[in-house]
């Protein structure tokens, strides 16, 4: 699973860009609808080389959620291009009662991403779109951990009827998941073995879980490393499975720790198999402009952040 | 049906029932036979609190039994307090929270002229709707789309929840506006099936841009206590005396509720 870190550094947005062109030259039953910020969602290439299936819709996101449940009655797949905050928040209405409530088959996919985001600052740095998403019924949400994922993920979701929150990111990312991953709704991965902890990890944490581990391991602490990129359904069985195996949880994620996977994953042992869990995220606080990799250490986001916690549960 | 529910908009509902009544009757390719095919002709009930003006031209129209009324409201039933297309055959959308029925039916528009399909979309609006910011997000959307095949039709009534329209906000001049805003407006008596048909019809011969037709109604209309009187927007049901007034002034004394 390991081999060919490195190999490739490209961003989530920039791919997901590529894969909607890729599949716009063998499938012509979707269109992408944006709002006045194709070169922040990754939609320019697309834009330039399939204009006629390219919406603008100017900056009224509120306008362009309701449209798309439109569109969709017309025979196409729209896929809604925004910024999370504005996804999540602006136009959340629109999306639960436009998109959710009739059951319509369109796609939301948001970039800016949590402190990930970086210089833009807390205006723009969603850190509830998984929370306020995952309480709306009819809505599923996936989040893939990097470009090879998001490959898999994008098929899957144009070939399946129903909403789909999509999240994809700003900063560059190594390609780390298998050439060949299978996404499935509803399963989670397991990329590491351990039996001391699970770290459940989401979009851009996974890789910084993975970092986690292997260091953790050099001094003795055996990580089992979970990608969790269906966030809604989410794998019970599985997480069930790792409370069984290491009796200790911690989660990950770069998203506000109230409501997203840290709460999902708390829902799902609560009710089934308790063990002690600690969550890994922004603290409940708004962050500040700065360097997305400076943020992710101050805020304690990146791989040492998540090792603090492992630690910190295991007493140690 | 107001009556059966216990509560509900009266006072939108009546506005509109000229409107409702020729394009489900006359102008809508529209029936039981095409509702779920893609060509089919659209009316989309942005101002979804008046349902109760669609789900009368609906049953009219043999999607359901008109014993469904009864049932409006309640549990159980298939009729919402606002109109779901899940739940009642017919319903293109569920309308309620507005603005949005009428950015949903451009989208419709839009998918009808990206696929070249010849069918055509209406959407009723309150004039109140024009409040929600959405609205004109909408308006410039529909007029930089060039979307020929939709027409809005505002039903004026000139009253919203709490009192006049021009009480609430500055929504005058609505013409000058939606001219502005790069569409077409033609002004009519809402209540005058005459009136209706001939804009309906003009709408059909402009192209490269959007028509919205601003119908002057009442509010009320046909119940003389409701009659321009926003206590009667909703949410309510006659009660008493002015019951029995208002079903003798719909010819329905006979009714037993």
């Amino acid at each position: 699973m390991r081999n060919g870190w490195f190999r490739i550094v490209i961003s989530m947005r920039d791919t997901f860009g590529n894969c909607i062109v890729e599949l716009a030259r063998i499938r012509d039953d979707f269109v992408i609808l944006d709002a006045d910020v194709a070169g922040g969602t990754g939609t320019k290439l697309f834009r330039s080389t399939f204009s006629d299936r390219f919406i603008q819709c100017g900056i009224a996101e509120q306008n362009m959620m309701s449209v798309a449940a439109g569109l969709s009655t017309t025979g196409l797949i729209p896929i809604v291009t925004c910024y999370a905050v504005f996804a999540s928040m602006r136009a959340i209405e629109q999306a639960r009662n436009s998109i959710a409530y009739p059951n319509f088959n369109v796609k939301v996919v948001a970039s800016h991403l949590g402190l990930d985001v970086g210089p833009d600052g807390p205006t723009h740095q969603a850190i509830e779109d998984i929370s306020i998403y995952r309480s709306i019924p009819n809505f599923k949400i996936v989040a893939p951990a990097d470009p090879n994922e998001m490959k898999a993920v994008f098929p899957v979701i144009l070939n399946s009827y129903g909403p789909v929150y999509l999240r994809t990111g700003r900063s560059p990312l190594p390609t780390f998941l298998n050439k060949d991953i299978k996404f499935e709704w509803g399963k989670g991965q397991i990329l590491l073995e351990g039996d001391d902890v699970t770290i459940i990890a989401v979009g851009v944490m996974v890789y910084r879980a993975l970092e986690a581990a292997k260091r953790l391991e050099k001094e003795g602490i055996s990580c089992r490393v979970v990608n969790m990129s269906s966030l809604k359904p989410i794998d019970r069985e599985l997480i069930i499975d790792c409370a069984k195996k290491t009796r200790v949880i911690v989660t990950a994620e770069d998203h506000n720790i109230i409501g997203g996977l840290g709460g999902a994953v708390a829902e799902v042992l609560s009710e089934n198999y308790p063990v002690p869990m600690s969550r890994v995220g922004v603290m409940d606080c708004f962050a500040e402009s700065g360097d997305a990799k400076e943020l992710a250490e101050k805020y304690g986001l990146d791989s040492k952040g998540i090792e603090k916690a492992v630690k910190k549960i295991l007493k140690i | 049906m107001n009556c059966y529910a216990g509560s509900g908009h009266p006072g939108g509902s009546l506005s509109a029932v000229e409107i409702i009544t020729y394009l489900f009757h006359r102008e809508l390719n529209f029936s039981i036979n095409n509702y779920q095919d893609q060509n089919r002709d659209r009316f989309i009930l942005s101002k979804g609190h008046s349902c109760l003006t669609l789900y009368a031209a609906l049953a009219q129209k043999g999607f359901f039994d008109k014993k469904e009324f009864k049932k409006l409201r309640h549990i159980n039933g298939m009729l919402q307090g606002h109109p779901d297309r899940l739940k009642t055959p017919g319903v293109e959308f569920n309308s309620g929270s507005l603005g949005q029925g009428f950015s949903f039916a451009l989208g419709c528009a839009l998918g009808g002229k990206l696929n070249n399909k010849d069918f055509r979309v209406y959407v009723l609006l309150g004039d109140g709707e024009l409040n929600e910011g959405q609205v004109w997000e909408g308006f410039m959307f529909g007029a930089f789309h060039k979307l020929y095949n939709i027409v809005a039709i505002i039903d004026n009534n000139r009253f919203q929840s709490d009192d006049l329209n021009t009480n609430i906000t500055a929504l005058e001049p609505i013409t000058e506006k939606l001219q502005a805003f790069g569409w077409q407006v033609i002004e009519i008596n809402g209540h005058n099936f005459e009136e209706i048909a001939n804009a309906l019809e003009r709408a059909k011969k402009i192209k490269g841009k959007p028509t919205v037709i601003l119908a002057h109604t009442i509010k009320g209309k046909g119940i003389s206590f409701m009659e321009n009187n926003p206590k009667w927007h909703g949410s309510l049901a006659p009660q008493g005396e002015e019951r029995i007034i208002a079903l003798r002034e719909c010819e329905m004394d006979g009714l037993e509720l």
